[in-house]
This record gives structure tokens, C-alpha cells and sequence, in this order.
């Protein structure tokens, strides 16, 4: 199969601690993660050969190109592009480097994320209308009067989850609470995670309702952030580093419009995370992901977007994720911790950033600089980045590795 | 050449209100007792939809009218055509010709009566539907006594369920009930006054006028029906004409509320549910002066009886007077409304007409897939034909609810906002807002039928969108 695998290799990382950053701009964030990337990799700002900015909503101070990024890094008049693709932006700038490296295009290439949407004055998203979501511009003319989509349409996947295994509303919230707490728990252990504060099932489960059946708990934190990667041609990343973090495999999926318009999807799962990953697993030589993969980060944007992803990813077997969670296959010490950094739940999701947040836990996670919240020994570690919602998504997945496997 | 009723039904909204909460909530206003309650339209409901839901009904398994009058005092637009949204949303093409006919209270029966001329003079199939939603102040008489409804007559010149035999109509300029262009509650002079002076009088002169026009008395009607706009006048006003308590037909007051342009075609309605063939029924409209309109049930049965009873019996208590004063915009709620509202594009929403105010979608023709909306390219991922798709009407087809939530933080006035995807029999799938229903009755799988709503309102461009929820049946 064509791929990338061992092509392209990461040399230095850098993420802004996530939250609601008052008193930061995109331009703060920016030069902030762009500053630890370029400690991290050793290298120059003039070394950087061309540059993609993964950003979402664009509106909200930031906007439209890559100027922004390029203006405010003061980059010297170099290739620089902004990529958009929903929640998945920032693995989409990410691929977009990686590529560039792999085809011989240029030697550096650095891709970062950042998103500023804590400035639209209230909580949650900023409104879905034509414009900034992508709904083609029917939207507003036949969809619901949602002001975002993405709480009511990864619930309603939750009620299709507990209907078709058996699960009363009540059980099937207690599974997703114990989701939630585990993520909460890795979250307290890292200074940079937006929500730092452990909590219990019985608090998650008293928590209001934002979108039947799901809670406050089931849902990420909406926070400001921004995260970079540089990255190099393989056999050139020991000439800066000498524990680089290789790239085994970037696939992304898109939605053909049979989930949303086509009676039949089971809405139990997300098709584009599984085509992604059988591609992915298999750029990467994978062939058996439960026993392979050692940690991964998931686009926990909803529980009950991480819960199906378990299975979504041929980790757990369809229908039987919510058992993994029981037996807590994926605590920070079991078999595949899965969002060591707190995930999107804690850590944040600042929409554009979030992609390259995640492979910045992974890189570190390889490199053993992950502190209190270490796991043991991991080789290969995976990202799941999904942008849009369950009938109508475009899933970014990567595996990272340490050289040689 | 024999004109009349071919076909009819009615609309009254799920929601009614028991008029002793409103005696709870601003009885210290005014010391007004009504008995029973009163039928209040959904937040996304307006006489356009009322009308349009009465309407679909009535024209379901019927050939397609020529003509299309809509009658309502409180027709949503001031400027621009509700008939031809209506039309529209009915599936109808763009031959249909639509009318408006607004301001007066004898707007339904003037309707009937125009409708009926429009037979004669050789218009194949004529619609006629009513709707009002009339406001009166908290606290008002007015407000206890209206109620919101719509009903829908198909007029022709065969299959006629009862033919029409004749009217009596009088034009007055009398001041009772009034409004300006920028009022949202009707003013109502002296009560003694409207019922003494006008009420009373005209619709007895109404109906005498008929009987002298066409020499016929009282004892020859099966049912006579009129509008209650005072308890005691109305029951004067039978005392007056000498007719028996089994000849008067319910106007339905304590069911439903007085109903502006509706309520005599309610009460026709109800006159017709219970016919038997041969029966005479005459029905008065009320407004500057009165109509009185007199038909004769046919020996056909098939399509009459029982509209009216069940659609009082689909029923949900509001629980709430403030609940209806939010749905109305009176008492201003803390929910999610923006208020940036992107701007109506007019462009698109003449483009696609038939997918927004129709439910039109489209079905390829070589795998049968339905899809909604309307794709170039099939959905269904064993086919995925190019450019071979035919239109397919969803707006009548059966559905099920596949999966539903309830969202907080959607813009509505009636939060939380239900909404779920909605699976077609014989194949499509949408989200759909569900309506008419509150989270403790919502089931997946249950049964659903398609409602044309209110979705927004764009004061920049005076206009309002609609689009099609979702309904659940639950009988």
C-alpha cells in the first residue's frame, strides 16, 4: 500500500495550556506554541521551509487565509496556507506538513492550530448558520434551529447506542460518566489541561441536562488554545534530535452523505473513524490494534463519541465498549490508557488546535516526558481526530511511533 | 348546476388551555369566568400553517384545486401572498390560483360564498381554508374567548358530500372588533354595544333574511350554527328565531374558543360529522354584518363525520399561562435567541421552493432510492447513480422517529428544542424539529407524521420562513 510510513519524522512540539484565555489573543497563542515547537526542535524560524495553519472559526478573531499565522510569526514570505476540515483541522494542517516533507517538496515544514472562540462572549460553539459550519446554504432554511449541531447529534447517537445494546438511559449514562471521570482524573494530573478538577460518577450524573440524554460531564470544555509541530524528512530527524517521533500512518475520511440521508445507517457508530483506521492500520503495518496500540488520544468532543470511537478503532468489539470501560481497559493503567493529557474533555478543545494537541501528548508520551501521567514504555500511540458530527463527519486519524516499529 | 362541500376537515391546535388558569394567572385584571378551555396554537404555529394542516387533510386522495382562498384577520403577512406559501406547501403547481382575503371576521363564509361562485362560473376545484389566532390582552374578556383553529372546505360541482343551496349576506360598517396595521391585541368597543347593536341583530337578520329570500323557516334545518361572541345573546339569539335546543350546533366555545374566520367553518364542519343525508344545516359567518349559508347533506357519507371529534381529541394540557404568553412573545423568556440572525436569502429560498416550503425531494430512478433533499448524485452507496433522479414528495409519506434529542441550547422559544431523524416508509431519512409533543412522550420508533411550522422570522426582510416538522402520532 502507498503511504508515509517512516517518511517524515516530528522534531519539536509546542501547546499552549488550553482554557478560557481571557486575556490572550490567537496572535498570544500563536507565537506561545510556535516558541516551545522551536525550543523543542533546536532550529531557527528562517529554517522553516512552508507553514499550515489549521483553524476553524476563522470569524472569530482570527481571519480568513494564512496571514494570520504568517503575519504573526513575521515569517519571511514563505509558503504558508490555512486548511479547514470542522474539528479535524488541526490533524488536516498536520497531514498537509507531513506531505509536503514526504514528497521532497521541502525539508521543514511546520503546521500549527490555534482557535480563539472563548471571545464570542457566551458558552458553547458559535452559531451554526451558513456560513461557518458548512451546512450548505440550506441551513438555515431546513435544518433545526440548533444554535450548534454537535451536542443534539452526538446525542442522539447515544440514544441509538442504548437502544440497540440493551441499555437503559440510566445505565447508559453511568458508563458514559465513568468516560468522563477517568478523562477528569488524567486531566488533574496536567498543568496544561483547561480542567483540572477530578470528579465522581454521581456528580456527572447530576449534572444538567445540555442535550438529552447527555450531561455537562459528557461534554468537552470549549477553551482558546493553540498547538505546533515541525516536522522533517526521516532520515534527516536525528540530525536535530535524537529521539524524534516518527509518523507510521495520516488518514482521513469524509463522509459520502449515506449517514445523514440514507436510512441505512445504524448511528452506533462513526463510519469515517473506522474506514480511516483500516486504512490508517494499514499504512502503518497494523495488524492487531488491541495488542499494538499503547495509548491513544480520541476525539472525546461528547462521552459518547469516545465510547463508540473504543469500537469505531477495532479496538473493542462493536457493541462491547462500554464492558472495556467497566474493566477499565482504558484507565491511565490499563491495558491502552486512552487520553492520558485529559482529552478534549479537560484538556480543551480549542476546534482547530485540538488535531495537533493531541499528537503533542503522543509525542511526549513516546519520548517518556509525559510526568505524572506517564505511560509505561509506549512504542506506538495513536490520534483520533473527528470533525463534524456522527451522520455527517470527516475523521483525521495517525499513529505515531519510535523508530524501528 | 349543483355546487358544494366535496370535501372538508378542520385544524385545532394540540395545546389547550384551561380558561381557569388564566383566571389563576390575571383574574385581578378583569373578573371574567369562562367555562372550559381554549385551544392556543403552538409557538411555531400561525394561521398559515393552521389553515395549511387543515387543508393537507382535506385534500388528501383529491385532484388538485384550481383555486386556493385563504381567509384570516390575523394572516401573518401584511404584504405577501399566505395563499401561495400555502399552495406551495400542498404540493400544488403554480397554475393554482391563490387569494388572500383578510380584515373581516365573515372572511371564512365570504370565502365559502366566492369560492362557490368561482364553481359555478366553471373553476374545476376550489380550496377553501380558514385560520385565525386572534390576541386578547392579559387578563381581557377577549382573551378568554378566543381560541385558535383552522378548517378547510374543497368546494366542486360533483361528489358533493352536501350542495349548497343558497345565502343570505349583509355588509355593515360597524364598529365592534378593530385593529391597525401595528396592533397585536384586538380592541373591542362596549361589549353591550357589539352585542345589542350588532351581534344579536345581524346574525338574526342574517338568517331571517334567508328564510324570507328563500322561503323556508327555522323548522326546516336540521342544525343551525353561528359564532358565540356572548353567552347570553347567543343563546337570545335562538329564543328569538324559535329554535329548538337540538337544532343548534355547538360553536364549540368551551372546546376550542372563538375562532375568528374559523369558527363558522368549525361549526359547518361539525353540522356535517353528524348529518344524515337530506338534513338541512344553515351556518352564519359574524363580521361587518353577517352570511348566512345554507346547505343540503347528499346521500354520500364516504369522507364525512367524525373530523371535528378527533381532532378535540388530540389533545396536551399547557399546564401554563406564562407558557402560552411566552409562546406568543407577550412575556419575554430567558432562552438562547441570538438575534443575529444571518440574513434571509431570497435567491435560495425561491431556488428551492419545493425543497423548503414543498418537502419535495427526489428518488433515483434506478436504484428507488428516496433522499431528502433532493441529491444530483444517489445516496445509496451501492448505486450512486449520476443525474437519474425523479421528484419524490415526502410531505405525505408515513415516518418513524429513528433517534431524537432534546437541546438546550437550541434558539427556541419553547426549549428544549426536540429534534431527531426521521425515517420515511419506503425509504429517505432527515432531521426533523419535532413539535406538538414534550420530551416525557417522545419514543424512538414511534410514528410521525409531517407538519408545515414557523421556523423564522426575519424582521430586516418582513418576512416569515417556514419549513416541515415532525409530529407524533399518538392515537
Amino acid at each position: 500500500m502507498p503511504g508515509i510510513k517512516d517518511k517524515v519524522a516530528i522534531i519539536g512540539m509546542g501547546c499552549t495550556k488550553f482554557g478560557e484565555l481571557w486575556d490572550k489573543s490567537a496572535e498570544d497563542l500563536m507565537v506561545e506554541a510556535f516558541v516551545e515547537a522551536l525550543e523543542d526542535a533546536g532550529i531557527d524560524p528562517d529554517d522553516i521551509d512552508a507553514a499550515w495553519l489549521g483553524n476553524q472559526f476563522t470569524e472569530i478573531n482570527l481571519g480568513h487565509s494564512a496571514i494570520p499565522l504568517a503575519n504573526a510569526l513575521k515569517f519571511p514570505f514563505i509558503p504558508v496556507s490555512r486548511v479547514e476540515n470542522l474539528c479535524a483541522s488541526g490533524t488536516e494542517a498536520f497531514r498537509a506538513a507531513c506531505y509536503a516533507v514526504a514528497s521532497g517538496a521541502c525539508d521543514i515544514a511546520l503546521a500549527l492550530g490555534v482557535e480563539k472562540i472563548k471571545d464570542i462572549g457566551r458558552g458553547g460553539l458559535p452559531r451554526a448558520n451558513e456560513d461557518i459550519m458548512s451546512w450548505g446554504s440550506l441551513g438555515k432554511a431546513i435544518y433545526p434551529n440548533w444554535i450548534n449541531p454537535n451536542p443534539g447529534m452526538f446525542a442522539m447517537m447515544a440514544m441509538r447506542y442504548f437502544e440497540r445494546y440493551g441499555l437503559t438511559v440510566e445505565k447508559g449514562k453511568e458508563i458514559l460518566a465513568k468516560i468522563s471521570v477517568k478523562s477528569h482524573k488524567n486531566g488533574a494530573l496536567n498543568p496544561k489541561a483547561h480542567l483540572r478538577r477530578q470528579v465522581s460518577v454521581e456528580e456527572c450524573l447530576r449534572s444538567p441536562i445540555v442535550s438529552f440524554p447527555l450531561g455537562l460531564y459528557d461534554c468537552c470544555g470549549v477553551s482558546d488554545g493553540a498547538a505546533c509541530a515541525i516536522v522533517v524528512r526521516a532520515e534527516k530527524a536525528k540530525d536535530f534530535r535524537k529521539d524524534p517521533v516518527y509518523v507510521k500512518a495520516i488518514q482521513i475520511a469524509a463522509d459520502s452523505g449515506q449517514s445523514f440521508l440514507h436510512q441505512g445507517y445504524d448511528y452506533t457508530h462513526v463510519e469515517t473513524t473506522t474506514r480511516a483506521a483500516i486504512r490508517a492500520y494499514k499504512e502503518a503495518d497494523i495488524t492487531d490494534p488491541r495488542e499494538q496500540i499503547n495509548l491513544m488520544e480520541v476525539h472525546d468532543c461528547f462521552s459518547i463519541t469516545e465510547l463508540v470511537t473504543y469500537e469505531d478503532l477495532l479496538i473493542s468489539e462493536r457493541g462491547k465498549g462500554w464492558i472495556d470501560v467497566e474493566e477499565g481497559f482504558f484507565e491511565l493503567d490499563g491495558k491502552i490508557p486512552c487520553q492520558p493529557d485529559g482529552g478534549l474533555k479537560c484538556f480543551g478543545h480549542p476546534i482547530g488546535a485540538s488535531g495537533l494537541r493531541m499528537i503533542y501528548e503522543v509525542y511526549k508520551q513516546l519520548q517518556g516526558k509525559a510526568g505524572p501521567r506517564q505511560v509505561k514504555d509506549p512504542k506506538i500511540g495513536l490520534t483520533h481526530n473527528l470533525g463534524g458530527q456522527p451522520p455527517r463527519s470527516v475523521a483525521a486519524i495517525t499513529i505515531l511511533g519510535l523508530e524501528g516499529v | 348546476m349543483a355546487v358544494g362541500i366535496v370535501s372538508y376537515d378542520v385544524y385545532i391546535p394540540r395545546y389547550r388551555l384551561d380558561r381557569r388558569l388564566i383566571r389563576q394567572a390575571v383574574g385581578w385584571v378583569g373578573p371574567y369566568v369562562l367555562p372550559g378551555e381554549k385551544a392556543v396554537a403552538n409557538y411555531d404555529e400561525d394561521p398559515v400553517t393552521m389553515a395549511h394542516a387543515a387543508a393537507f387533510s382535506c385534500l388528501s386522495g383529491k385532484r388538485p384545486p384550481e383555486a386556493l382562498l385563504f381567509a384570516s384577520t390575523t394572516n401573518p403577512l401584511r404584504e405577501g401572498e399566505a395563499g401561495a406559501i400555502i399552495g406551495t406547501a400542498l404540493g400544488l403547481g403554480p397554475e393554482v390560483r391563490t387569494v388572500d382575503i383578510s380584515n373581516s371576521l365573515k372572511g371564512g363564509t365570504q370565502a365559502l360564498l366566492i369560492g362557490l361562485d368561482m364553481v359555478k362560473a366553471g373553476v374545476k376545484g376550489v380550496l377553501v381554508c380558514a385560520a385565525d389566532m386572534r390576541l386578547g390582552r392579559p387578563g381581557g374578556l377577549l382573551e378568554m374567548f378566543f381560541g385558535d383553529a383552522g378548517a378547510c372546505f374543497l368546494l366542486g360541482d360533483t361528489g358533493l358530500l352536501a350542495e349548497f343551496m343558497g345565502h343570505y349576506s349583509l355588509s355593515y360598517e360597524f364598529i365592534d372588533y378593530r385593529r391597525l396595521p401595528e396592533d397585536r391585541f384586538v380592541n373591542a368597543v362596549e361589549e353591550r354595544f357589539i352585542r345589542e347593536e350588532g351581534y344579536g341583530p345581524f346574525v338574526i337578520e342574517a338568517i331571517e333574511g334567508l328564510f324570507k329570500k328563500y322561503g323556508v323557516s327555522a323548522k326546516d334545518f336540521a342544525k343551525v350554527g353561528y359564532p358565540c361572541l356572548n353567552l347570553a345573546q347567543y343563546q337570545a339569539i335562538a329564543r328569538r328565531l324559535g329554535l329548538e335546543p337540538s337544532q343548534l350546533e355547538s360553536p364549540l366555545l368551551e372546546q376550542v374558543g372563538e375562532a375568528g374566520c374559523a369558527s363558522p367553518l368549525l361549526i359547518l364542519a361539525l353540522m356535517l360529522d353528524k348529518a344524515k343525508p337530506g338534513d338541512d344545516l344553515l351556518v352564519v359567518g359574524y363580521g361587518n354584518g353577517a352570511q348566512a349559508l345554507w346547505f343540503r347533506v347528499t346521500e354520500l357519507t364516504e369522507g364525512r363525520g367524525g373530523k371535528v371529534e378527533r381532532a378535540l381529541k388530540r389533545k396536551r394540557a399547557l399546564t401554563s399561562y406564562e407558557r402560552y404568553l411566552a409562546f406568543r412573545g407577550i412575556l419575554p423568556v430567558e432562552v438562547e435567541l441570538l438575534g443575529d440572525v444571518p440574513a434571509t436569502q431570497a435567491p435560495l429560498l425561491w431556488r428551492e421552493r419545493k425543497t423548503v416550503l414543498g418537502l419535495w425531494g427526489s428518488r433515483c430512478k434506478r436504484c428507488g432510492t428516496p433522499q431528502y433533499p433532493p441529491q444530483k448524485v444517489c445516496v445509496n452507496p451501492n448505486c450512486r447513480a449520476i443525474g437519474e433522479m425523479e421528484e419524490y414528495w415526502f410531505a405525505d409519506k408515513p415516518a418513524k422517529l429513528f433517534t431524537y434529542t432534546a437541546d438546550n441550547m437550541a434558539e427556541t422559544l419553547n426549549p428544549p428544542l426536540i429534534y431527531g431523524f426521521v425515517d420515511f416508509e419506503g425509504g429517505g431519512r432527515f432531521v426533523f424539529e419535532l413539535t406538538d409533543c414534550e420530551l416525557d412522550e417522545v419514543r424512538i420508533g414511534m410514528p410521525l407524521r409531517m407538519s408545515l411550522r414557523r421556523k423564522f422570522e426575519d424582521r430586516s426582510k418582513g418576512l416569515v420562513g417556514y419549513f416541515w416538522k415532525a409530529v407524533p402520532i399518538f392515537d
